[in-house]
């Protein structure tokens, strides 16, 4: 388990998380790799299906930051 | 003459300073039809605001909120940013100013700098010069690069055909092909000296082979070149093996020695730090100094100054340490003169800067600049460093400054303000001690982007505090040294948010002092935000002034001597000392407003007057923000607005006339095409490129499905890469198109753009953000930040095929507005609608237009309102723009944003309806009726409306009162109504003069419990106090009685100054009552569908930025009904609707539709879920059909309705859950 990496899927607000992360980039904050966000307009549109859909495509955690 | 003027009229406004106040002004002109310069004296606009952590009342994040405004202006069509310019003079008249604006020389071409930053990180000088004479003209020359008139050389590299230039070396051209190759001594700026020998490579002339270094070895013709062969990994290992022995504790030494499989050298170790590189010497050549030099020979040789000694020659600019590899340099060591950074202005000189720089890092224009006073180049002739890693060749030392001529029809000035500096104050220890601080400086302490990252800690030893103090008044309401008379309004409310934050960012619990004078948290939800420092989060409010800091009693602390509620002299240590300063006008916006033309006051505040508060003395010229008076942000945007519309009410007629206008080719259907896609990865200099292998990404994104076209760019946001793509859009029929660069946030906007030039739908494009998401943020991974971005790309490009044309619709506009509200707010707006050519119906629900104003006396400027208000009555009623219905009501309204019907219904019952495209509520306020201290059972008891009558109508009677009380905060600040009404201190204050004017000898008691004249408003306290009126402080919980005498009234009062009841018999009495909201404020809520706040009053869209914006579109609030305050902020706010409005009633029609939910009407089974949890109110209910109908011109797209419909019947557009769902499942 030493090596574990999770693979793990942020679905961001466009209107604030989304923009720390951009400026986490912009501030040079260094974090693990194993994250790929996906911009939301709003998390308000996340759906239940997306978060299935993600875990189906080999997901291991989703964090939704709104 | 006139009719001359009125054809000689610009439609074009000069904005002077882009802090928040000049940026709102330039986007309200620019959204109404108006060419807007807007000029900024600093490298770029974001002003005060930007330095801020957060904001008060809310706690905001005040970069995250400012931030969307920033980049509106940085891209808007009608806003050109002139920055680093000051004004030079003005000709001309109102309607028609001739403005000459000296550019100052940046440096960089702005027109093709791409803000990517290399520049500014490549730049070797660390330290503030030190230019003690001046060299002779010094021609620096870097490595020779790739020049379009050398002939070109083919050689193979590895076995593969690449090609060169002449005088170029092999590291160079392997650099170019991707080809690694290790190296500690070359430099991009500086000409190779093959000194570490670790870029050895065999080389193969066709008959032997051998090595060489490939940084200083020319390329030849047909000769072949091998990186990557076992020999030259043996010689390299054998090298590092040796530097190893060397320098055994150089990070970067055992960095490569771990690579190379080397645990322990086989050879003597040393105890070297200095792998004799020679960068350092070569820089310093390169600067133009030469400072030091490699002196001596084989084992003695070493880094020098002449004769050994520290150098009077050395600049200490410190570009010797900046490249040395293994931090062998020590600049002390070297140089005579004192190492110093050059000040951040940004963070206050809390950290430095270079001498090329971006003041930070959300700036706009992302353009650095060249600081000439700090320059090597411009010392010496030499360096240009940058310029050798410019990869557009931006960087133009040779620039000089420029003076263009703006032709305008008004001008704003919005210069803000700068601190007062607390050196002048030298008790203070301010510049002595590092933990004494300022405000603004502590602001940049608490900031994630300050000098520590957002970690609190004290600037003496960087330990965290545990104890800090806040001293209020520094540099205000004191007019010793260098301080000022004023209050400077902002100070207690950012000492409060202040101390609630650092208390926030303490690991360990924090102690936090404010040591005040009076706290004067008197604007909207201010006194919530007061009472909860107090009780929640226990900050500790000490009601003394403080005049020295001294040394505390460990090294480190700080002392401060106060005397505590109980008259108790205490003494206590502290980690850190705040200095809440004050607002000061800089000299250079004096000098601006004397080549204005304007007056100022006595403090140098911009001349202005309550009826007119953005009006300057010279027509044509308006002010907003703190160089009219000191304020807080949202009164500032307010003004800003306000200035907007006074500033285009006289130019109404020649809107439109300057402004620039897109046209964009028809566009393509794409619907019955293959799906085509194009992909461009962009570099971003090395930002992107220096990270993650960007042609590796290029090869992968071909591979994928429905991917065309793959290219790399070095800057995919430059023109001519934008060129590029608009060709092949239209070379190759693509129709989907795919960006991997930044983010989104800031250039999807310009690569939409670029789709719609190519006659692409703009919604056929998709961003993959690996720059700020990925190699920004995984700089010490490459292969990882190599392998995510080629993930992002596949994502984008998943979604990308499923993107769908969408087109947005026009919508007409009802150029018409609707004003509720009869009073001097009402009045005010209807006109300035009028004036800028709109038609208002102003609906007054009593008989008579006017409002409360007609019962005040004077402003606190003495100026007498009802004259003011009887003209604005006179006018409004004549004016053939405004419609006026008296003792009307609104029964009805229906519509949204551009197109509302309202139903007014008058005394008799009539119906009227009305349509418009815009909404402002001025519905006014009321005066609390107390029940306390016997209002009502005594004629001498009066509300301080009732003295302003008794005044106006009796002043022979109160001639002969002998003595008169005022009690203070009649119903506000308690508990039932926890809100300061703003007014009552200044008003209260403001009568006790009149009082004394007309009787000298009058006794005057002003019985409080905060005096609040804040502002310019403290003139008045002073005066007051000086002409002997009596201050008794209460507690909220020690109210003062009132009773009846003998037929004479006594107050008693504990006066807790000295804590003794007071015992005053008084002729007449007057209760400072509270101004309270509207009973029809709950009605019209509902009508519009406006929010109200906890206190009645109706709740602004975003209390800092959007002060009279509802969140529903359309719809705006001014004055009273907004919340309490005194009549100039009344007609600012006023005024600022009307701008508000006009960037709406100024365009026929708006563009509706795009990203918004849509319905199907198959699966809606009408449960109303969207109806409730819009935050809109947008959806509503179809009867005809049975279905929920949501409105594309109202939808904000948020999403919310489709995540919360329980039969999935909604979708927005753009983000269905199919698009979604592509993407997500191309994840891994």
């Amino acid at each position: 388990m030493v090596d574990y990496e999770p693979r793990i899927v942020a679905m961001l607000c466009n209107y604030c998380a989304y923009s720390a992360a951009d400026l986490a980039g912009v501030a040079r904050i260094q974090y693990p790799s194993n994250v790929r966000v996906v911009f939301f307009l709003c998390t308000g549109k996340v759906e239940i299906i997306h978060i299935l859909k993600t875990f189906e495509a080999g997901a291991d955690a989703i964090f939704v930051g709104g | 003459m006139e009719e001359e003027m009125q054809k000689d009229k610009i439609g074009s406004v000069l904005v002077v300073g882009g802090g928040i106040g000049g940026m709102q002004a330039a986007l309200d002109l620019a959204d109404s039809g108006f060419y807007v310069y807007l000029v900024e004296k600093s490298p770029a606009i974001g002003g005060r605001m930007a330095q801020l952590d957060k904001t008060f009342p809310t706690n905001d994040c005040s970069m995250c909120i400012m931030g969307p405004k920033l980049v509106e202006c940085g891209r808007h069509l009608n806003i050109e940013i002139i920055t680093y310019a000051d004004i030079e003079s003005i000709e001309g008249f109102a309607g028609n100013f001739k403005v000459k604006v000296k550019k100052r020389a940046r440096g960089i071409n702005t027109d093709i700098c791409t803000g990517c930053g290399s520049c500014v990180a490549n730049c070797p000088v660390t330290n503030q010069p030190v230019i003690t004479f001046h060299h002779s003209p010094h021609q620096a020359d870097g490595v020779k690069r790739s020049k379009a008139q050398s002939p070109t050389i083919t050689f193979k590299l590895n076995g593969k055909e690449v090609q060169g230039e002449e005088g170029q070396y092999i590291l160079q051209i392997a650099e170019e092909y991707g080809v690694e190759i290790p190296t500690l001594c070359y430099h991009k700026a500086l000409e190779p000296a093959g000194m570490c020998r670790l870029c050895i490579v065999e080389l193969c002339d066709g008959r032997r082979t051998h090595f060489v270094t490939a940084c200083n070895y020319p390329i030849r013709e047909g000769m072949e070149v091998y990186t990557d062969t076992e020999a030259v990994h043996e010689y390299r290992k054998l090298i590092v093996e040796l530097l190893l022995a060397c320098c055994p504790d150089v990070a970067i030494i055992k960095e490569l020695a771990a690579k190379y499989g080397i645990k322990e050298p086989r050879f003597e170790k040393e105890d070297n730090d200095c792998i004799l590189c020679g960068l350092c010497v070569r820089m310093c050549e390169r600067i133009g100094n030469s400072a030091i030099s490699l002196t001596g020979r084989g084992v003695e040789m070493k880094i020098d100054t002449p004769f050994h000694i520290q150098s009077d020659v050395c600049m200490a600019c410190g570009a010797c340490a900046f490249v040395c590899p293994t931090g062998h340099i020590k600049l002390e060591d070297i140089t005579k003169h004192a190492i110093k950074p050059i000040p951040s202005e940004y963070q206050m000189g809390l950290t430095g800067r270079k001498p090329i720089y971006v003041p930070y890092a959300q700036a706009v224009p992302n353009t650095p600049v060249i600081d000439r006073t700090r320059c090597m180049h411009f010392a010496t002739g030499g360096c240009k460093t940058c310029a050798e890693f410019c990869g557009v060749g931006a960087i133009d030392f040779s620039q000089q400054d420029e003076t263009v001529e703006l032709n305008v029809g008004s001008v704003i000035l919005a210069p803000g303000f700068e601190p007062y500096d607390p050196k002048l104050y030298d008790t203070y220890q301010y510049g002595r001690f590092p933990d004494v601080v300022t405000s603004l400086e502590f602001e940049r302490i608490l900031s994630a982007s300050g000098p520590y990252e957002g970690h609190l800690v004290r600037p003496f030893d960087q330990k965290e505090p545990k104890k800090i103090a806040w001293i209020q008044c520094v540099g205000s309401r004191n007019t010793q040294r260098g301080g000022k008379g004023y209050c400077s309004a902002v100070c207690c409310t950012y000492a409060i948010k202040q101390a609630m934050i650092a208390k926030e960012h303490s690991s360990e619990p924090l102690d936090t002092a404010i040591f005040y004078i009076d706290m004067r948290t008197y604007g909207k939800d201010f006194e919530r935000y007061y009472n909860r420092a107090k009780e929640e989060m226990g900050i500790r409010f000490v009601k003394s002034r403080i005049n020295n800091v001294l040394p505390g009693d460990t090294p480190g602390n700080l002392k401060i001597k106060y005397t505590d509620e109980a008259g108790r002299m205490v003494q206590e240590d502290f980690d850190i000392v705040v200095l809440s300063v004050g607002v000061n006008i800089a000299q250079e916006s004096i000098e601006l407003a004397k080549k204005m033309g304007v007056e100022l006051d006595h403090y140098n505040f911009v001349r202005t007057s309550s009826f007119k508060p953005v009006k300057t003395s010279r027509p044509g010229v308006y002010v907003c923000g703190v160089f009219e008076a000191p304020k807080a942000i949202p009164h500032t945007v307010a003004q800003a607005s306000a200035a907007a519309a006074s500033a285009t009410s006289a130019l109404a007629e020649v809107r439109g006339t300057r402004i620039k206008i897109k046209e964009y080719p028809p566009e393509r259907d794409v619907s019955k095409e293959p799906i085509r896609i194009g992909v461009f990865v962009c570099h971003c200099g090395i930002n992107i490129g220096g990270v993650a292998n960007v042609p590796e990404i290029v090869e992968y994104a071909k591979t994928l499905p429905y991917v065309d076209y793959a290219e790399d760019n070095l800057f995919t946001c430059s023109e001519d890469t934008q060129a590029k793509m608009k060709d092949v859009i239209t070379e190759r029929q693509l129709n989907r198109m795919v960006v991997a660069s930044c983010t989104p946030r800031t250039h999807q906007p310009l690569f939409r753009e670029t789709c719609r030039e190519a006659g692409l739908n703009q919604y056929l494009f998709e961003m993959a953000n690996i720059r700020d998401q990925c190699t920004w943020v995984h700089m010490q991974d490459p292969e990882k930040a190599t392998e995510k971005a080629k993930d992002l790309v596949r994502m984008a490009v998943a979604r990308a095929a499923t993107l769908e044309q969408l087109h947005e619709i026009p919508q007409p506009i009802r150029q018409e507005a609707l004003v509720v509200g009869g009073g001097v707010a009402g009045m005010t707006a209807a006109l300035g609608l009028a004036e800028q050519g709109f038609k208002a119906y102003l609906i007054e629900r009593t008989d008579r237009l006017g409002g409360y104003a007609l019962r005040l006396l004077t402003t606190w400027r003495d100026e007498r309102v009802q004259p003011y208000v009887e003209e604005m009555v006179k006018e409004v009623n004549e004016h053939t723009l405004i419609d006026v219905h008296l003792q009307t009501e609104i029964k009805e309204v229906n519509g949204i944003v551009g197109n509302f019907r309202s139903k007014l219904v008058d005394r008799q019952g009539k119906e009227t309806e009305v349509g418009h495209g815009v909404a402002i509520i001025a519905n006014g306020a009321e005066s609390y009726e107390p029940e306390e201290y016997l209002y009502g059972e005594d004629p001498n008891i009066f509300l301080s409306l009732g003295l302003d009558q008794e005044i106006m109508q009796n002043a022979d009677r109160l001639k002969h009162v002998n003595t008169a009380v005022f009690i203070q905060c009649v119903g506000s600040r308690e508990p039932d109504r926890p809100y300061c009404s703003k007014v009552c201190c200044n008003r209260s204050v403001h009568r006790s003069l009149t009082l004394k004017q007309l009787n000298p000898n009058m006794d005057i008691y002003i019985i409080y419990r905060d005096i609040r004249t804040f502002g310019i408003r403290e003139d008045l306290y002073r005066e007051a106090r000086s002409r002997g009126v009596k201050f008794i402080r209460y507690k909220m919980d020690d109210k003062p009685k009132v009773e009846k005498r003998d037929g004479r009234l006594r107050v008693t009062v504990k006066d807790q100054a000295i804590k003794i009841p007071v015992e005053i018999d008084t002729d007449i009495i007057t209760l400072a009552s509270a101004i309270v909201p509207r009973d029809d404020n709950g009605v019209l809520s509902k009508l519009f569908k406006v929010a109200i706040n906890q206190d009645g009053f109706f709740m602004e869209a975003h209390a800092k930025l959007r002060p009279v914006d509802f969140a529903c579109a359309g719809i705006f609030v001014c004055g009273l009904a907004h919340g309490p305050k005194p009549v100039d902020e009344c007609i600012s706010q006023a005024k600022a609707t009307v701008s508000r409005a006009c960037t709406i009633l100024s365009h026929k029609e708006r563009m509706v539709g795009g990203v918004v939910a849509q319905v199907d009407p198959n699966l809606c089974a009408i449960c109303l879920t969207c109806v409730r949890v819009c935050p809109f109110g947008v959806p509503e209910l179809d009867y005809e059909n049975g279905v929920a109908k949501i409105d594309p011109a109202a939808c904000q797209g948020c999403g919310i309705c489709a995540s919360a419909c329980p039969r999935n019947a909604i979708q927005v557009m753009h983000y269905r859950d199919d698009q979604q769902i592509a993407k997500l499942m191309a994840v891994f």
